[in-house]
């Protein structure tokens, strides 16, 4: 099993069709670090909220 | 028959600790597969006679192709699995394959727009295969939006759940559409019984990445549940200590 191409430039181009393989990977990297990234997201904006609530019962705690 | 464990598999709380444990081994499992998968694939499969270099987007196309129509059993089985037992758990995991099979199906007809530029002169043509699967990201998209459309999470799911059953018939149409109608778009290229039309050395690193992108479906899935677990059961004592700490 060998790399199939010369060298780097070569890799990059890839006979003229670097543009299109190229942005396929691109688009899917950046899909997947989204998928990865907003679970987390929702986690932190929760954590704040729960922060929030419980200063809110802290300062008022038979508010309700 | 011993149910002990369907029960304890319908615990929210039982699943998110399982999965505490699991979730950085699938992850190094999975990105272990695509790094390799992605390397032998742009680098050392060799050259297509016909296509060049662009077929190159195979090793991508191809698996979340595989993924947004398996992700779409996961989905449907998971919203009948709700609706049957009424099991919290199942709902949290329809709910949360539909963002993750949306972005695949979209990986699925973006790469292939890009692929058929070089390959058939055009970015886009109304055939069987793509209109169905774009009808594939209709249906996911049905289900994000029917999640958000009712003030009661119950019905949200009860509506979901059944838009995705019978999105069900749309999978077998997407699977035979590439041999029921005249279509630009080429005939399966792996197939499990008799000759594929691909050549070991190119099918490797394609069977690679379609093994990463199952293990990436598995922990995405396992991720966005996770977070669907703490959304829904923010109540709890045990959700409140898991989300303050950090």
């Amino acid at each position: 099993m060998n790399f199939q191409f010369e060298n780097f430039q070569d890799f990059i181009h890839m006979s003229g069709h670097g543009s299109f393989v190229w942005a396929c990977y691109l688009i899917t990297l950046l899909t997947i670090i989204a998928l990865l990234i907003i679970p987390g997201q929702q986690k932190k904006s929760l954590r704040q909220q729960m922060q929030r609530q419980q200063r809110i019962d802290r300062v008022e705690p038979n508010h309700l | 028959m011993n149910w002990q464990w369907f029960h304890r598999l319908g615990s929210p709380r039982w699943f998110y600790e399982k999965t505490s444990r699991w979730s950085p081994w699938l992850g190094i499992v999975t990105l272990t597969l695509l790094v390799v998968g992605t390397v032998w694939g742009l680098g050392y499969a060799p050259i297509d006679s016909k296509q060049g270099n662009s077929y190159r987007i195979i090793y991508i196309h191809v698996p979340s192709a595989f993924l947004a129509l398996a992700g779409y059993y996961v989905m449907a089985i998971a919203g009948a699995v709700g609706l049957i037992w009424k099991m919290k758990l199942s709902y949290m995991v329809m709910k949360s394959a539909a963002p993750i099979g949306a972005a695949l199906t979209f990986l699925a007809l973006v790469t292939g727009a890009i692929w058929g530029k070089p390959t058939w002169g055009t970015w886009w043509v109304w055939d069987a295969r793509i209109t169905s699967m774009l009808i594939l990201f209709f249906l996911y998209l049905g289900v994000i939006a029917l999640q958000g459309a009712y003030q009661f999470q119950d019905l949200s799911n009860k509506s979901s759940a059944i838009l995705s059953l019978v999105g069900m018939i749309n999978i077998p149409i997407i699977y035979k559409s590439v041999d029921w109608w005249f279509t630009l778009h080429q005939p399966a290229t792996l197939k499990l019984t008799g000759g594929s039309s691909i050549d070991p050395s190119m099918a490797y690193p394609l069977l690679v990445m379609i093994a990463g992108f199952y293990c990436l479906y598995a922990w995405l899935l396992m991720f966005w549940t996770r977070q669907e677990i703490l959304q829904h059961e923010q109540k709890t004592s045990w959700v409140k200590d898991e989300v303050l700490r950090g």
